[in-house]
Order: C-alpha cells, then structure tokens, then sequence
C-alpha cells in the first residue's frame, strides 16, 4: 500500500550544540531547534566558567583585583587592566603622566591587534580556511615575546597599574615595538590575499548573520559588532580617554551589518591600531611612568630603596591599601570586543563595596539569535564567530 | 585635576525634573558623571522618554547592575547606564528596590536589556515583572542563593585531595545576615 504523503507529520529537531563544541570557543553551550537544517530558535546557555569574579572583588583591596581582571578577557589581559585601572583612578580622580598614557595607549593598541589575530585565526579556521590560523598565529607569538619583554608575562600581565603602570618600558622595547608594528602593515595583506577576494569565503559571510543598525543598538551591542552595522560609535572616539584624542586615526564602519562586514573592520582595525602605535612610539613623552601621588599610588622601587617617606607609603599600601571617597564610578572603554566598563561602588573602605564589570562579549552574544534564526547552522558558526566572545568575559 | 569629559550641567536633569515632577529622589554629580535616582513607579515613563525624546535620544542601554545596601530600608539600588549615542551623552539612572519586591524591566524598550536583567536577578535577587524569560544565566539553574548578596559568604570548602576523599563532609552554606566569617 503507497504511503500518503500527505498524512505524513514532520517534527522539529531538539539538538544541543556544545559546551565542548570547537567553534563555540570555549564553553558556551547553544540548544538548537531545527527543522532539517534550517535554525528555528537558538537559546544560549552560559555561566560554565562562573567564578564569582565580582563577589571576590569585594573581598580584596583595589590593588589585589587587577589580577583577576587578566581572566576575564584573557586574549586582551592589558585592556583590562587598564579598563579598571581607569575606573580606579576615576573613584580617586588621580592624574595620570602623560609618558604613562601614552604607554597605555602603546600597549592597548598592541593587545588590540594581537586579538584580533586570534580572532581572524579562529574565525577562519571555523569556516575552513586552516592557513590563516598559522599565519595569524605566527604574528601572535611576536606579540607574546614583546608582552614578555615589557612585563615577564606572556598571558597574564598585570601591567597596568593603578595610578600608572607596573615598570617603565625595559630599553629596547620601543625599537621591538615598531619593528612589529612596521611589519604588521604587511602581514594584514598576506592574510587578506588569503580571505577578501577569495569565493569561498565571500559565499561563507556575504548576507550572513545579518544584524540591522536598530537591531544592533536595540541589543546594547558594542565594538565591531555596532559598527558592523553602520553606527560610528567607538568610545576612543567619542569619550576619548588615557589621551587618545591626541592620535590620529579613522573607524572603519560597516554597511551591511553581516559577517563579511565585520570581517572587514576588524581587519581595518588592525591597520588603525598599528598607525596608532607608530604615532605613539614617534611621540613617546618622557617623564615619569606612574603618578606621584603616593597616598594612592604604591611608589617605585628605586625610591623605597632611598626614601624613607617613600618606604612609609609602600608598606601602608601594600598592607592596607588605600581608602577612596564615598562614591560610585563607571568608566567604559573600548576594549577589542567592544564597550568594556567598571562600575565601582566604594564606601569609603579599603576594598570596592561593589564591583561590576560590563563585559563587551556578554553583552553582544545575545545578538546571536537575531543573526541566524530561519539560517543554516554553517551560518551559526560563522555568526559565533563573528561576533568575536571569550567565554571567560562573558561567565566571569 | 583629571579631565573628565562629561557634564554634570547637562539637560538631562532639567528636562527630567520638569517633566516628572517629584520622580526624581536623589541626584549625585560624583567626578562629573549625572547620576539621577529616580522613584521605581515612574521608572517606565521615564526610561521611555530618555530613549524616545529628540533631546536625549538615550539609544544606547550600556549596562545594567545592581548594588546591595543591607542596611537600608529599600535595600537594593538598580543602576541603569545610558549612552546616546546621536548626542554624545550619558546618564545613570537609579532606581531603589525593597527586598520582595520586583523593578519594571525594561526590555519593552531596550532589547539587550534582556541579559542584563537576568544576570542581575540570578546574582542579586531582584526579579523583575515585564521580563519575557527570566530565568538565572551564570549560575546553574538549582543555584541556592543569590552570590552577591552581602550576606552569602565567599565560602571556605575544603578541597579534595586523594588522602582525605573518605573523611571530606560538604559544607553547608549558610546564608545568613550574622554572618561575620564572610571571606
């Protein structure tokens, strides 16, 4: 007997993607309701790599937090240090050198460009493009080497400190500096002669996840993720601070809004932050690299060892830390996600009252339904990705 | 001292003050960032006019938090960061919350909201009505407690180790206003 096709009844498809899924990178976990192949409703799932970062914030002084502030985003450890180095100092309303702005600047553009080659790496090895990983990877290790020449430590600086920064720059490392950044100009093109032109990549993240300029805003998206989508909305821009008004450079903005456009700032990025850090090594300041500012700021080494009033201060802000004023402080910046923001609230006590980070990877992942809902799940992958979350920022 | 570019003279305040008359509780102008507290009925209204009024065009919901006064009456504080990003400026908006009691979410009026509110409700304890899926985010769904409640202790657990597996007892988390040994 002939089956009726008619009578025949279809069901969606419940299936879990993740949290061990390689290009969730990382451990978010994605349930997806399928019909075939199509996407119907995804409903993220986080919070696997929880730990209570800003529960233990209040437990330690504003000096023993900086730390724990490399785990969150730890592809860009230095933009988070500064990112609450500046709410800091903004609760304390510190004046920071101009030598030491100019080093954050330096080092904030350089971690800039270093996750973005994660990014573009992982990005396009998720679609299948294998060769630019090890190339991305390649320029990456060099970042690695400087961050170890400047501080000791290849992931987890700690560089940035309250009130300036941890030593001053180690002598050589400005030649070192523009020596990776003069080459990165060249390297960007080697990686886009991989990619920009190439068909099967353009097929991959043309019309792909796409997300439209009130979408986009609607979702509280930041970074490349808004600016994909035609907003120019960058924080160095519009609330420039640690002097980034004193640079010279464009944001690339995004017409489409999907993933090839997004591909295509970041890479712009890249160039911008590497005119940046030439600017900043040709206008490099002398001076001092932390504040003077010692019933805040822990004094160097060179004068504990000479002063005795010097000596005083380092051992009550190491001991006790200091005490801010009575109030609360949000500063926001752009961090190579998107908006990264501290809100600090202090009751007049050695440790935060509260602390709240404002993760850019949170934040814009929730925009991952909008992106491929009535899509293919190859196209999830290529709007996870695009999207640029570390897990660790987005769970803390 | 340290230049901070934002104004706390900015429309914002005046335009607020004069439309909801008695809404606005407190203000704070802390290092140059406006900080208006506002009364949690008139919080909608209010949240929809920053957003939809020609001359505050708030398009932006940056960051949605919370923070925890135990010892106050109306114990918990929401604060709302707002970005236009049209008119280049910020407002945090704060609105005070009883124990027990719920805040009007705001999603209806900012989508990203969504996450924001829940993470707030999962670590904090303050529900929200309005809200389309609240449901906790970072913490598994069985959690008990709320962690950054001041009294939920940081915890000590003793750790695992293959000499003392058999003797290990799980500690119970005692989540209680008296509780000194906190951290």
């Amino acid at each position: 007997m002939p089956t009726d096709i008619a009578n025949l009844h279809t069901e969606t498809m419940t299936l879990n993607m993740g949290p061990q899924h390689p290009s969730t990178h990382g451990v978010l976990r994605l349930v997806l309701e399928l019909d075939g192949e199509t996407v119907l409703r995804v409903t993220p799932h986080v919070g696997y790599l929880h730990t209570g970062m800003e529960k233990q914030a209040e437990s330690k002084n504003y000096y023993k937090f900086i730390p724990t502030t490399d785990r969150m985003d730890y592809l860009a450890p230095m933009s988070n240090n500064l990112g609450y180095c500046l709410a800091v100092e903004k609760l304390l309303n510190v004046e920071i050198p101009l030598r030491a702005q100019y080093i954050r600047v330096l080092i904030a553009e350089l971690t800039r460009i270093s996750s973005h080659l994660v990014w573009l790496g992982t990005h396009a090895m998720d679609l299948g493009a294998q060769t630019v990983f090890l190339y991305c990877f390649r320029e990456r290790e060099k970042f690695l080497m400087l961050q170890e020449f400047l501080c000791g430590a290849r992931l987890t600086a700690s560089y940035v400190r309250i009130g300036g920064l941890m030593l001053d720059l180690p002598e050589g490392f400005l030649d070192a500096a523009k020596t990776f950044s003069d080459e990165m100009n060249a390297h960007i093109d080697e990686y886009e002669a991989l990619l920009t032109r190439n068909p099967i990549w353009l097929r991959r993240t043309q019309g792909v996840g796409v997300i439209t300029r009130e979408q986009a805003l609607d979702m509280s998206a930041t970074g490349p993720t808004l600016r994909g989508s035609g907003v120019d909305w960058d924080l160095r821009k519009a609330r420039p601070y640690s002097s980034y008004d004193h640079f010279d450079f464009d944001v690339p903005l995004g017409s489409k809004g999907d993933v090839y456009d997004r591909y295509q700032i970041r890479v712009e990025e890249m160039r911008q932050s590497v005119r940046i850090c030439q600017q900043a090594i040709a206008k490099m300041p002398g001076g001092d690299y932390r504040s003077r500012d010692w019933k805040y700021v822990i004094p160097p080494h060179e004068d504990v060892a000479h002063s005795m009033e010097a000596l005083i201060h380092h051992f009550r802000l190491v001991t006790e830390g200091f005490r801010p004023p009575v109030g609360e402080a949000y500063h926001a910046i752009e961090s190579p996600k998107g908006e990264l923001g501290f809100h600090l609230v202090s009751d007049g006590g050695a440790n935060p009252y509260r602390c709240h980070v404002r993760g850019p990877s949170f934040v814009n992942l929730q925009a991952l339904a909008l992106m491929c809902e009535g899509r293919l799940v190859s196209d999830l992958v290529a709007a996870i990705g695009s999207i640029d979350i570390v897990l660790g920022e987005v769970d803390r | 001292m340290f230049e901070f570019l934002c104004d706390t003279n900015t429309p914002v305040e005046a335009a607020v003050r004069s439309r909801f008359d008695g809404a606005v509780v407190d203000r704070d102008g802390f290092r140059g960032e406006l900080t208006l507290t506002v009364r949690k009925d008139r919080l909608i209204e209010i949240m929809n006019f920053l957003k939809g009024d020609p001359a505050m065009q708030f398009d932006l919901l940056s960051d949605v938090t919370s923070v925890d006064w135990p010892e106050r009456d109306e114990r918990f504080d929401v604060v709302y960061h707002l970005t236009s990003t049209v008119l280049k400026q910020w407002v945090v908006i704060k609105c005070r919350v009883k124990e027990g009691e719920s805040c009007p979410s705001v999603v209806k009026i900012w989508r990203g909201a969504d996450w924001m509110e829940r993470e707030v409700f999962d670590l904090m304890g303050i529900p929200f009505h309005g809200h389309p899926d609240l449901r906790r985010i970072v913490t598994p769904d069985d959690w008990e407690g709320h962690p950054l409640r001041k009294e939920y202790p940081l915890g000590r657990e003793e750790i695992a180790f293959t000499h003392n597996v058999k003797t290990l007892k799980p500690r119970p988390v005692i989540i209680s206003p008296d509780y000194k040994d906190a951290y």
